[in-house]
């Protein structure tokens, strides 16, 4: 063995060296240089510029981004909520112990394992009015009986790729907030219980509490999958009608690869990554105060 | 009894989007497209399957992609990670902390927010429309999780094995293949499960960084069918074509729930 690998510190170097060198490439040189692209004008093709603020002045006047991040703060605000509300519903519906439990758990989970972008071609078959299944449904059960366009106006299609996402996401909120469950002795609740705490008062005053972290978590990974949501408005809605459902990652896929401004894009990803980390402190600040 | 009402009830609402698509796959071409929809495949057939995997979509190619991009990112994640865990935990050095916690804020930056850069990066490196391009860029956003997992594999096997391996005189690499890999195996797989499910799932990325339709993925080269190449969207075979792209998913998480749920879990408590 060569003289340098004989110090610990030089063997753990060694060890942890391709790891660290992926990183930098792929990772630290592209987010470093997304904030020096976003300073520049740079085009797919042709002469680059640097030209300060611009890109962030435009950003701020221009109604597609505008449009876009309202949009995706409203989808977010939706899911976010739905994932706790489902997720927390099934979490206690499965954290009993009963018989085929196990099925129940695996059967609801199972949305989470396939991908967003298969999720989005088998819903987009389902909702489709003349080929689905989801409005021959809903005529046969007798609630209406036209056939409805189900991404054919903004309103609808919001609810439809909400509705899609929760079923693609709900299974994950759910094991993180039954892992949750778990851990809260039994002996709290059955001593809650004995003081006449009703189901809804126990969720508010032992359950929640003490889920802050997982509740937390929850919403850090639903933030993800809603606020950075691309590929259901993408392949569902193609951001139709109009551009009314273009996500803000959609939009900035149209800045920088059908429009070929990069730098613009790049500016647009910068004020993303500021309101994740906004997110990120805010929930950080929520799981915190409680401890101290 | 209300429990198994509502248990069997959000059961019908997961699983019955996959019933519908197990029925539609084997309708024969002509049923997929009638309107109104029918429930039932009649007659049975084989015919999207026969199309899907025809000379003209040719699914078999693009399949084939996917299964090269994930196999290549699981291995080459599985090689980092435990080389990493491993530094991580049993040889510290000065600033290896800082830089284990470094390589966590990746999962702090999801790639579509750095697309754009990535894409220049890449560019530069002429690993654009390239399959290894796009399997080092996700084994790179599977390495912070991966790291994870691996060092609190190798922490919680006894420090008495891997010293006796030091005294008996071992080497680091040997140790390391003859002593500790066996005791790391459910760390392993939790990091090949995941990295398998996200190479195999991602759209975004294979979407920007590939440009010719030889070299897409599965995932994306199903949006050529719902575009329609012909004018017209073939339902049958786009709907065969999304069951193979969730087969391998859910077949491993069948098969590896355990080390799945686990690893979700895992990460987190902590």
């Amino acid at each position: 063995m060569p003289r340098l690998l004989r110090s610990r510190s030089a063997i753990g170097v060694a060890l942890v060296l391709p790891a660290t060198v992926m990183a930098v490439g792929f990772f630290f040189i592209p987010l470093g240089l997304m904030i020096w692209m976003s300073l520049n004008r740079w085009p797919m093709l042709g002469a680059r510029a640097f030209v300060g603020a611009t890109n962030y002045d435009s950003a701020l006047h221009d109604p597609l981004f505008g449009h876009s991040l309202v949009f995706s703060l409203e989808f977010t605000g939706v899911v976010g909520l739905g994932l706790l509300l489902a997720g927390g519903g099934l979490a206690s519906l499965i954290a009993a112990r009963r018989r085929g439990v196990g099925l129940f758990r695996t059967a609801y989970f199972l949305p989470v394992v396939v991908g967003m972008a298969s999720a989005s071609y088998l819903w987009l078959w389902m909702l489709n009015p003349s080929v689905g299944l989801l409005d021959r449904m809903i005529q046969q059960v007798g609630i209406g009986n036209a056939t409805i366009q189900w991404l054919g106006s903004t309103g609808l299609a919001f609810a439809a790729v909400s509705v899609m996402t929760l079923w693609k996401l709900a299974g994950f909120s759910m094991l993180i907030l039954m892992s949750g469950l778990q851990v809260i002795p039994d002996e709290v609740l059955e001593a809650a219980r004995v003081d006449g705490a009703g189901r809804a008062r126990q969720w508010v005053s032992i359950k929640i509490p003490l889920l802050r972290r997982h509740i937390a978590l929850v919403l850090v990974f639903g933030v993800a999958g809603s606020f950075l949501a691309f590929d259901q408005f993408y392949i569902m809605t193609n951001g139709a009608p109009g551009s009314s459902t273009v996500s803000t990652v959609y939009d900035i896929y149209n800045s920088s690869f059908v429009n070929f401004n990069l730098g613009y894009g790049a500016a647009l990803s910068v004020i993303v990554m500021a309101i994740l980390l906004i997110f990120s402190i805010v929930q950080l600040t929520l799981v915190r105060g409680g401890t101290e | 009894m209300l429990w198994y009402v509502v248990a069997i009830g959000c059961f019908g609402f997961f699983v019955f989007p996959f019933i519908l698509l197990l029925l539609a796959v084997f309708k024969s071409p002509a049923q997929a497209a009638a309107t109104p929809a029918q429930y039932w495949p009649n007659p049975f057939s084989f015919g999207s399957f026969s199309k899907l995997f025809g000379p003209t979509v040719d699914i078999g190619h693009y399949v084939g992609n996917s299964l090269l991009v994930s196999v290549g990112t699981v291995a080459g994640t599985v090689v980092l990670t435990v080389l990493g865990g491993y530094g991580f935990h049993r040889y510290p050095f000065r600033g290896s902390g800082v830089l284990f916690a470094a390589l966590l804020t990746i999962l702090m930056v999801p790639f579509q927010s750095i697309i754009t850069p990535l894409y220049v990066v890449l560019n530069h490196m002429h690993l654009l429309n390239s399959l290894v391009g796009l399997t080092l860029v996700y084994m790179t956003y599977q390495l912070p999780f991966g790291l994870f997992v691996m060092r609190n594999a190798f922490s919680s096997v006894p420090s008495v094995i891997s010293e006796a391996a030091e005294i008996d005189g071992a080497s680091p690499l040997r140790s390391l293949w003859h002593v500790q890999l066996p005791l790391v195996v459910p760390g392993i797989l939790t990091v090949s499960i995941f990295a398998f499910i996200a190479a195999w799932n991602d759209f975004i990325a294979a979407l920007i960084l590939l440009s010719s339709q030889s070299n897409f993925t599965l995932p994306v080269e199903l949006l050529d069918l719902v575009t329609g190449q012909f004018g017209v969207i073939q339902w049958g075979v786009l709907e065969a074509g999304v069951l193979i792209s969730m087969v391998p998913c859910v077949v491993l998480f069948l098969v590896l729930q355990r080390y799945y749920m686990g690893g979700l879990l895992s990460g987190a408590v902590k």
